[in-house]
């Protein structure tokens, strides 16, 4: 190997098929296929209507991944697969094709965890782009999505990941899905409920923090809880609907999505004062969200904390990030996962690669 | 050199020479495992297959039916095989791999069904009628309730828990050789998502 090694990473643990190549820290190719609009009329992610989708855009996925990038699958120095977390039937397919690539083109294969890859996201930078400068560790990652929601502390992008906090029931993505359901909204309700808000009062309504009464921080400093939120906006929607009064729609997403942004961004900034980590990384789907990147903004800086995001198309799930984490690890000296490892739904975020 | 791949049931692998001799052959009843084999199955009948410098010609994927989670792991890996190769892939449904091992065999004759497992007790049925180079295919895969499975007047039924990765290659070579067409390498699936629509419950 020359270099910086030439990586090809396969993601495929939710609803998006992403493809993406990276020389090193430089991005050559960031392909994604979504199964999104599969979804829409469930209001949430199918995971077989996944699974079926993955198996289907992989290859087309694959082969437009390679022409952008301009390479040849024999360049390539190693492949790299999500292993987990994830739903278990869509990480396989991406898992079972990742191992038949790298035996067939003889390269190594390095099965690397989802969640820190969101964290790996942040070092990858394109040929021409403005430099963002390097991440500095340790710091503080939130990473929050439709499938997940984690507070991690970063020392080494390698080999050592903490799990500070994550989410006890819904991830917070999952809510935003629901709130946007009760409220008449289409799917995704992400960017759904972030435009109904842009015309609300987010003080409207006082909807609950969860985990965050003095009696829950001793137990769940750094956790979150979703479901609590979920079942007050309902509540308050019941009510007015059986008194045949109108939903101010505008004021109860405004009110609902300052719950989420507040209780997020709190937490995480009090895990950057607490640990004396003065930087907050972003990543997921919900740094979509206008109100939870101004708030984690306004906040960071208050607290003498630095705030960095990836670019939005890094910040979801992509296979660039998966690429990332492996050239590091391979950078790093790090040998190739067994071919007999399998998909973990469950992957604990201390296990940088399985 | 063709390289046959089937998750429809277990995990099965199998080098076959282009005169139909079987070079290597992996196979593994395990129905929850699919992920982990592929990968040192592959490694094995790979690394035996091109031992003197062979190459592979073909990948041949059995397409089921079979339980959805693991059918697609096998499809998955023929598709990137034939792609980091740049060879051809062959679809066969997994039915008639089993349906050639009986007939050549000399186990099936006459009209016979080929079952296997498709859970939620059901079965996957395909009847074929016994022939050479491949038996012939008499009904297409489709699903039956188990405890309702009754073949008709003259067919015996042989209920299979693996499918033999080189009978599917014996399978491709016999459709290669009349010239006849092969299958789209899509899994069949025979059952819809399970999905339902919910509609939001009231909280209070
Ligand atoms: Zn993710």
């Amino acid at each position: 190997m020359s270099g910086q090694p030439l990586v090809l990473g396969i993601e495929t643990s939710c609803d998006e098929t992403g493809v993406g190549i990276v020389r090193g820290t430089e991005l050559l190719a960031n392909v994604i296929a979504s199964s999104m609009d599969e979804h829409a009329r469930f209001g949430g992610v199918v995971p077989e209507i996944a699974a079926r989708a993955h198996l289907e855009a992989l290859e087309p996925t694959l082969r437009e991944a390679v022409a952008r990038a301009g390479i040849d699958l024999t360049d390539l120095d190693a492949v790299a697969v999500t292993s987990g977390p994830g739903l278990s039937g869509a990480l396989m397919v991406g898992v079972g094709a990742a191992k038949a690539l790298a035996l067939a083109l003889g390269t190594p294969l390095y099965a690397v965890n989802h969640l820190v890859g969101h964290v790996g996201a942040d070092i990858l930078h394109d040929a021409g782009a403005v430099d963002r400068g390097e991440l500095e560790l340790p710091t503080v990652a939130l990473l929050v999505s439709g499938g997940h929601t984690s507070l991690l502390l970063v020392r080494s992008l390698t080999d050592d990941v903490e799990l500070l906090g994550e989410t006890i029931d819904d991830a917070a993505g999952e809510a935003f899905d629901k709130v946007a359901r009760l409220l008449g909204l289409p799917y995704p309700g992400g960017p759904q409920i972030d435009r109904a808000a842009a015309e609300g009062d987010p003080h409207a309504i006082r909807f609950p923090r969860g985990l965050t009464l003095p009696k829950d921080l001793v137990a769940h400093r750094y956790d979150f809880s979703f479901s609590g939120l979920k079942t007050a906006v309902a509540r308050h929607v019941e009510k007015l609907r059986d008194a045949g009064e109108e939903v101010p729609v505008a004021d109860v997403a405004a009110s609902f999505r300052e719950a989420v942004a507040d209780v997020l961004t709190a937490k995480a900034i009090a895990a950057c004062v607490d640990l004396g980590v003065p930087r907050l990384l972003l990543g997921g789907g919900v740094v979509a969200n206008a109100r939870v990147r101004t708030l984690a903004a306004e906040r960071a800086e208050a607290a003498g904390v630095s705030l960095r995001i990836p670019p939005l198309s890094l910040c979801t799930d992509n296979g660039a990030m998966i690429a990332a984490i492996a050239a590091q690890r391979i950078m790093a000296g790090h040998g190739p996962s067994e071919l007999g490892i399998g998909a973990d739904s469950t992957l604990p975020v201390t296990v940088v690669q399985a | 050199m063709l390289l046959a791949i089937d998750t429809s049931a277990g995990t099965a692998v199998a080098a076959v020479a282009d005169d139909g001799r079987v070079v290597a052959e992996r196979s593994s009843d395990d129905t929850r495992r699919h992920a982990e084999l592929i990968g040192p199955f592959l490694a094995e009948v790979i690394a035996a297959a091109e031992v003197d410098g062979a190459r592979l010609s073909h990948v041949v994927a059995g397409i089921g039916p079979g339980p959805f989670t693991g059918l697609r792991v096998g499809i998955a890996a023929a598709r990137a095989v034939a792609l980091a190769r740049g060879i051809p892939l062959l679809a066969v449904p997994s039915h008639e791999a089993v349906a050639l091992r009986l007939v050549e065999g000399g186990v099936a004759a006459g009209r016979f069904a080929v079952i296997t497992d498709a859970r939620r007790r059901e079965v996957a049925v395909t009847v074929f009628a016994a022939g050479l180079p491949l038996p012939a295919v008499v009904e297409p895969a489709h699903l039956v309730a188990r405890a309702a499975f009754a073949p008709a007047d003259g067919v015996t039924p042989y209920e299979a828990h693996e499918i033999p990765a080189a009978s599917l290659a014996h399978a491709a070579l016999a459709r290669l050789a009349s010239g006849a067409a092969f299958p789209e390498p899509r899994p069949l699936y025979l059952r819809a998502p399970d999905v339902t629509l919910s509609t939001p419950k009231r909280v209070s």
